[in-house]
């Protein structure tokens, strides 16, 4: 039985999963909560937020995500592939700066129009 | 004259503002001192905003984006790059903006919606020299996610609120090593989630108990020396550990930014450090409302949303209307384990349905019971699992009891 608490929203529940049996999750109040403790287990995932490079706007940089989470050992891998990237304005929210990041399958998406 | 003007484009400003606009008020104006619209989530470029109010993960930036597009499509008039100097009780506004220049507004209604700012060294009184690499994390936070600059390389956190655990994550992807989180308490300030992926996820040790005792260096910080804490919060001699860093994060705790509340003569309360305000965030200086930070610090900004939507909603029922008799008036008080309520003055004759009364803890309980009595009577209890006091907790109260309580009210825990 391994005891975590949920990143999924900022309740923070207390969960306890069942590695032995299947994964079962208990102590979540919501689906997400069941599928975050199964996955934290199995294959642990994390959003990437970061900024990246971005000329002609009126700020030198644009926030960016990957659209989903990605493995958490890659996070430095995708923190890394930023470095080469500048941007320039306009950019809109949701506009792709990378497709498939490290080949994740996420993309990484600006979060901000510029 | 503006039916209503909302100081502060941020968050709570901009969702009192559609608020006020979806209830029938056209003439209504934002000030925003900054040059854009969003306030701190322009700089929270991390996820997890919008769960409850979107149902969906956004970042900061995105959050704000989305009200900046409702208000796009009102009529809503919006004046950046300008400051408010002075609220009169005549509800005139003065301000002063870049290309404007000085102006005094008239206004039937404001809302009050300016925020907080961060504690500082100064606040806490840190021994030790003064040397640059001293920030508040917020500050940091500025300078990593906007103005695009990492302020250091080795760093120690004192402090364990969301900011300093966001900047922790933050610092450690863009290359620097987040040797320690300091937090004087033995509980953290910040969310559950936020240890976890900010700071277990990095390997990054947080000293519950420990404090800074001294800070070292000429020109640059060269060592912080973190102690340990009693439980009267006092250093244990013996207990130093040094480190070897260039940067100090502070993220000691968040003030409400009341310097216009206070010049107009509003009452404060001293444990909120905000304004006092009934069931529908009036202020004591009637047709003047109060939401978000400015009012009481909230963690997440979707309940900020929620009651400046009841803040706004509030203000355009108040010019709609025009001015209702005070009748009966509730005192809200905090009882044992409870450190603040909002609201703090309820007039039950104004509720629809009930109130929301929104508070915090003063320490981490498991199981407990909050307990509602009116004199000596139980009139309400709810259950909780678990309590702490960085995450802020709410209960809603039917006006069929508010009816037939007493003119006082006491919240408090009960551990069980």
């Amino acid at each position: 039985m391994k005891e975590l608490i949920c990143i999924t929203c900022p309740k923070g529940c207390h969960l306890k999963v069942d590695e032995e049996h299947g994964y079962t999750v208990t102590g979540n109040s919501c689906p997400r909560g069941e599928e975050y403790g199964r996955a934290e287990l199995i294959h642990p995932t994390r959003v990437v937020t970061s900024t990246v490079r971005c000329t002609g706007g009126s700020r030198p940089h644009c926030p960016v995500k990957t659209s989903r989470p990605i493995p958490k050992d890659q996070m430095f891998e995708v923190m890394a592939a930023l470095d080469g990237v500048t941007l320039t304005a306009p950019v809109a929210i949701g506009q792709v700066v990378i497709p498939n990041v490290c080949g994740t399958g996420a993309d990484i998406v600006a979060t901000k129009a510029i | 004259m503006f039916d209503l003007i909302v100081i502060g484009g941020g968050p709570a400003g901009l969702a009192a503002a559609c608020s006020a606009w979806d209830k029938g008020l056209r003439k209504i104006l934002i000030v925003e001192r900054d040059q854009e619209l969003g306030g701190i989530l322009n700089q929270c470029i991390h996820s997890g905003f919008g769960l409850q109010y979107f149902k969906e993960e956004l970042s900061g930036p995105e959050y704000a984006a989305r009200f900046v597009e409702l208000v796009s499509h009102t009529g809503v008039e919006v004046r950046l790059d300008t400051m408010v100097l002075d609220i009169t009780p005549e509800r005139e506004v003065h301000m002063v903006g870049k290309t404007t220049g000085y102006r005094v507004e008239q206004a039937r209604a404001i809302v009050l919606a300016m925020g907080c700012r961060e504690r500082t060294r100064g606040a806490i009184a840190i021994p030790g020299t003064r040397p640059a690499g001293v920030f508040t994390a917020g500050a940091t936070q500025r300078y990593v996610n906007v103005e695009g600059y990492l302020p250091g390389k080795r760093v120690v956190i004192l402090g364990s609120g969301d900011i300093g655990l966001i900047m922790a994550r933050r610092m450690t992807l863009e290359g620097a090593k987040v040797l320690a989180c300091v937090e004087v308490m033995p509980y953290s300030s910040g969310l559950n989630r936020n240890i976890v992926q900010c700071l277990q996820d990095f390997d990054i040790p947080l000293y519950l108990s420990h404090t800074v005792t001294d800070i070292r260096g000429k020109d640059r910080v060269e060592q912080v020396v973190v102690s340990q804490v009693g439980p009267d919060r006092q250093p244990i001699p013996g207990t130093e550990m040094v480190f070897d860093c260039d940067t100090l994060l502070l993220s000691v705790g968040l003030l409400p930014e009341n310097e216009l509340t206070q010049q107009a003569g509003i009452a404060i309360d001293p444990r909120t450090r905000g304004a006092i305000v009934y069931e529908n965030m009036e202020t004591s200086m009637p047709g003047v409302f109060a939401c978000g930070n400015v009012c009481h610090v909230h963690d997440l900004v979707d309940y900020v949303t929620a009651e400046s939507q009841r803040a706004g909603a509030a203000a355009a029922e108040y010019v709609l209307s025009g001015e209702e008799t005070p009748g009966r008036v509730i005192e809200v008080k905090n009882g044992p384990g409870v450190t603040y309520t909002v609201p703090q003055h309820i007039r039950p004759q104004r509720l629809d349905k009930g109130c929301g009364i929104f508070f915090r803890v003063n320490r981490i309980c498991g199981d407990s019971e909050i307990v509602v009595t009116s004199g000596e009577t139980q009139i309400a209890k709810f259950k909780r699992e678990h309590l702490a006091p960085g995450e802020m907790e709410q209960i809603h109260l039917p006006r069929v009891l508010l009816d037939k309580a007493g003119d006082a009210l006491t919240v408090s825990i009960r551990e069980v």
